[in-house]
């Protein structure tokens, strides 16, 4: 186990005040909640965050963890002292409010269950006093699909994490694999629904149903936009200039999309009902690329003299220079 | 963190679509965001979300209602912003969002 320091984590000195602590926290949870930033291992960070936060705004733990010394460097190998919260007193649980599961080893054996409880049953769980029945929490989980298991349909096999407390009275994690049917036609910022795979209940309540937001894998060579496929097409300049007739692929196979004479780049040919399957189908969209050939042989070069020699061409003629 | 287990259920498992149209009850989305249903009529009455029907009873909430009204919560409990602050926030995160999109399209076609 690593020593953490939290104090660092929070940018703070460690003669930092209370409401120092919670500025910097506040300033900091803006900056990398998940909701908000888009920077990678913002979830990550903002855990951390939370963790340190936890234990520096609690007076309680924040001067139990000063007794561990300031000589700790974070990452530093630890081990918890023994009897390392004797003498203090806890008000209330010890445990967090927060997600249990989202903290480090370091604090669970810091701050775990049985912190500021001389060993005795944590109050969360009052056994002999649960002769109600109750409806199981819901859960949510994100699943990340292909763009052919919407056009198709599909069964996919999904791993969740389930929260555990173990013997010791740690918090673990469970893993469980459902087969889910994915329906035909989904998009993202859809869910799927599914009925008692929440939480258990309680004495023979019934379970807790999971959500399941549905966002889709980047593709190789399609965008998708709401229920619309997007396809950028490369095409050359003179199929641009003077029309053709192009083969473009579609996940439905591939196509003849009659390209006009005179198409710009940029150009947003659509193909009606394409798209997403559904009672709302979406529709498939070609978007024009044009893309110049090189101009590195003798021949090249020749085909953009000649080009040059023929057409009046000023692209810049309205910046009058 | 340990993992003590894996469990692997056989069979498989159909659900329900929420899509665009409403069709969570109040008591519905209140339990599935875990919060109380006096909180998501708060949200309602700010504007953060709009169902279908006219009065509570007869509220249906889509799947983006779900997902606003979770994060709404998530936003006041951690960044302890209040309901005026989380309808702002949504909001401009939204624009942002929609800023985003406009601005990658952009950069795709150089237009």
């Amino acid at each position: 186990m690593e020593y953490r320091d939290y104090y660092l984590i929070l940018g703070l000195e460690r003669d930092a005040t209370q409401d120092d602590v919670k500025r910097a926290y506040r300033k900091l949870a803006r900056k990398y909640h998940p909701d908000v930033s888009t920077e990678a291992g913002a979830e990550d960070k903002f855990k951390e965050l939370g963790e340190a936060y936890e234990v520096l705004k609690d007076p309680e733990k924040r001067a139990a963890y000063d007794q561990l010394g300031a000589n700790w460097q974070s990452g530093q190998g630890f081990d918890t002292p023994p009897d390392w919260d004797a003498g203090f007193e806890f008000g209330g649980g010890g445990f967090t409010q927060g997600d249990g599961q989202a903290y480090s080893d370091f604090f669970e054996s810091l701050f775990g269950r049985s912190f500021g409880q001389g060993g005795a049953s944590h109050g969360g769980a009052r056994p002999g006093q649960q002769s109600y029945q109750s409806r199981g929490e819901d859960h949510h989980a994100k699943i990340l699909i292909d763009l052919e298991d919407s056009l198709n349909g599909a069964t996919r096999p999904i791993t969740l994490k389930v929260p555990e407390l173990n013997a010791a009275g740690h918090v673990g994690t469970r893993e469980r694999v459902l087969n889910i049917k994915i329906p035909k036609g989904i998009g993202a910022s859809q869910q799927i629904r599914l009925s008692g795979q929440g939480a258990p209940g309680f004495n023979g309540g019934p379970g807790g149903d999971l959500y399941l937001e549905v966002a889709f894998k980047p593709h190789a060579r399609y965008r998708i936009e709401g229920r619309d496929i997007y396809l950028d097409l490369p095409v050359t300049p003179w199929e641009a200039a003077l029309g053709a007739t192009i083969k473009a692929p579609t996940p439905g196979g591939s196509i003849d999309l009659k390209l006009p004479a005179g198409s710009a780049a940029g150009k947003k040919m659509r193909i009606k009902g394409r798209g997403l399957p559904g009672k709302q189908c979406g529709d498939f969209y070609v978007v024009i690329e044009v893309v110049l050939p090189s101009a590195n042989t003798a021949e090249e070069k020749k085909a953009y003299e000649d080009m040059a020699a023929a057409l009046a061409f000023d692209p810049r003629a309205e910046l009058e220079v | 963190m340990a993992t003590s287990g894996r469990e692997v259920l056989s069979g498989v498992i159909s659900g329900t679509v929420l899509g665009e149209e409403g069709v969570l009850t109040l008591l519905e989305v209140s339990r599935a965001s875990a919060v109380h249903a006096d909180y998501v009529v708060e949200l309602v009455e700010e504007g953060v979300v709009r169902p279908e029907g006219h009065s509570p009873t007869q509220w249906r909430f889509s799947s983006v209602c779900l997902v606003k009204i979770r994060k709404a919560v998530r936003l006041q409990n951690d960044l302890g912003v209040n309901l005026a602050g989380v309808a702002l926030a949504l909001q401009l995160m939204e624009e942002l969002e929609l800023a985003n999109v406009r601005l990658q399209q952009l950069q795709r076609y150089k237009l």
